[in-house]
């Protein structure tokens, strides 16, 4: 972070590299149950981050011992693929995944009703496939959709999203050379509807009227996003019953018919 | 199986508000009490699934759409043992939670430690959720009318939460597949289905329920599926 190179990372008009304003997103595209399998899952996209998420459970766990009389466990993994970046990364978990795996599972854990299914796991599976910055953001962001999809009850789904500072100005959603050579990145997880903070991260530095201009700018992004997500759950479910409605019109406009005859 | 039809249904005519919601929505402005699937937070309900919006005797509900089976005592499921110990058996019931089958919960004499001559790895059962406690324990038994074990047929398996549609209001829809297909069949709340029968018969009553599931949602369901079989059977008499 901070490195001294030759990038411009933001021109005279406030353009950034790939042409976007300071507060403008990465495109977003959201998919609901896209594995037979798993109980719930989402693909997603945002910008160059290419997400799979799974969700099994709640399950039996194994071993017993971390089995929870109480609640169910949230067990998130965060793995990236080996040409998920540009140098081959080394497969299996590492200092970071392991990290972020952890942050995860317990920001969903504070979503989900855990109380309601002691002794069990619910095994959350988030695969970065392509990896442009912001994965942590993304992956959560599917998960909570996965979650939604898999029917595990849960307070709100948890939309996530990262502002940080670039060329000395407070921007929205990082990409890649932002990241690598801007001067902070804050990725950030709410609760939408008590706008509840799940997860909050710090690299590099700001100041805090830096800190609270980046935050509801990042607040109100994720509002956005959040309306990405329910659009994804509509979108596979409201087919299901719209079905009913359209058959209900096309029996209405015979009956009518019938009259008219 | 007197467990029906728990969904809104419709085919009677009277038209219902499916309204699909999603965790966190606000349900209703209205003085109605917080049934399944919902939450209250300082007064206000919100859904805690994903499901359909249901409005019932006060209290608002939400239908699931998915999610696994949570064992509820009552309900008939169909298990197959996992594991058999001296004096009880381990029943998978498609459930988060294994269910032990205890000696004293079925029909035979059984000594200590010859569980294994009634009931072997492998085999399926007909049984009943006899207790749930708090922390999710599930004991089954097959201590009741008609509970055995399954031999022959086949086992199909669709989501729980579509288990009312196939049974149908009072039954209707099973007995329509029972009657045409000529199959023996049960229907388990856990969403595990029997079926036996001869093998033509089956793969047509296999095929009828992968409908039923595929469109659950829709209205005047059972007449879809009285033609869906009639047109089955006519074809069949024309070759034969």
């Amino acid at each position: 972070m901070g490195e001294n190179i030759d990038l411009k990372l933001m021109d005279e008009e406030g353009r950034r590299i790939d042409g976007r304003k300071f507060d403008e997103l990465r495109p977003i595209k959201i998919e609901a149950n896209v594995l037979k399998r798993a109980d719930g899952s989402a693909y997603l996209e945002w910008g160059g981050n290419k997400i799979l998420a799974a969700v099994y459970g709640p399950r039996e766990a194994h071993p017993r011992h971390l089995q929870d009389p109480t609640k169910a466990r949230v067990q998130c993994r965060y793995n990236m693929a080996a040409f998920s970046v540009m140098d081959r990364k080394r497969p299996g978990p590492d200092r970071r995944s392991v990290e972020i795996s952890k942050i995860l599972s317990e920001a969903l854990e504070y979503v989900i009703f855990t109380e309601q299914f002691p002794r069990t796991t619910i095994d959350i599976f988030i695969e970065i496939l392509q990896a442009e910055a912001g994965t942590r953001c993304s992956g959560l962001t599917a998960a909570s959709v996965a979650l939604a999809d898999a029917g595990i009850p849960m307070r709100d789904l948890i939309v996530s999203c990262a502002f940080g500072k670039i060329a000395g100005k407070v921007v929205l959603d990082l990409r890649k050379e932002e990241d690598n050579f801007g001067e902070a990145d804050v990725p950030l997880a709410i609760v939408p509807r008590t706008e509840e903070i799940v997860l909050l991260q710090m690299d590099g530095h700001l100041t805090t009227n830096e800190f609270q201009e980046g935050l509801s700018m990042a607040m109100k992004a994720c509002k956005n996003i959040y309306g990405l997500q329910r659009e994804a759950l509509r979108k596979r479910y409201s087919t299901v019953i719209d079905k009913n409605e359209e058959k209900e019109k096309k029996e209405e406009k015979k009956e009518k018919e019938e009259v008219v005859q | 199986m007197d467990n029906v039809e728990k969904t809104a249904d419709s085919s009677n005519g009277n038209k219902l508000e499916r309204e699909l919601v999603i965790p966190g929505d606000h349900l209703s402005e209205e003085d109605l009490k917080s049934g399944m699937g919902t939450y209250s937070d300082s007064g206000r309900i919100y859904a805690s699934r994903l499901g359909v919006k249901n409005i019932r005797a006060g209290y608002i509900n939400v239908v699931p759409l998915g999610g696994r089976y949570i064992p509820r005592p009552g309900d008939y499921v169909i298990g197959s043992i996992i594991d058999i110990g001296p004096s009880n058996w381990l029943v998978d019931i498609n459930a988060p939670y294994p269910a032990p089958l205890h000696v004293n919960e079925v029909p035979w004499r059984v000594e200590f430690g010859d569980t294994a001559r009634f009931l072997k790895v492998g085999d399926t059962i007909l049984v009943k959720i006899q207790n749930v406690d708090e922390i999710k324990r599930v004991h089954v038994t097959m201590n009741d009318h008609d509970l055995r074990r399954l031999s022959g047929g086949l086992i199909t398996e669709i989501s729980h939460s579509k288990v009312p549609r196939v049974i149908g209001k009072g039954g209707s829809m099973i007995t329509l597949i029972k009657r045409y297909t000529k199959c023996r069949m049960f229907v388990g709340q856990n969403g595990r289905i029997w079926i036996d029968g001869d093998a033509k018969d089956i793969m047509i009553a296999v095929e009828t329920i992968e409908r039923i599931e595929a469109e659950a949602q829709v209205m005047g369901l059972t007449d879809a599926i009285k033609a869906f079989l009639e047109e089955h059977y006519s074809l069949d008499a024309r070759v034969s």
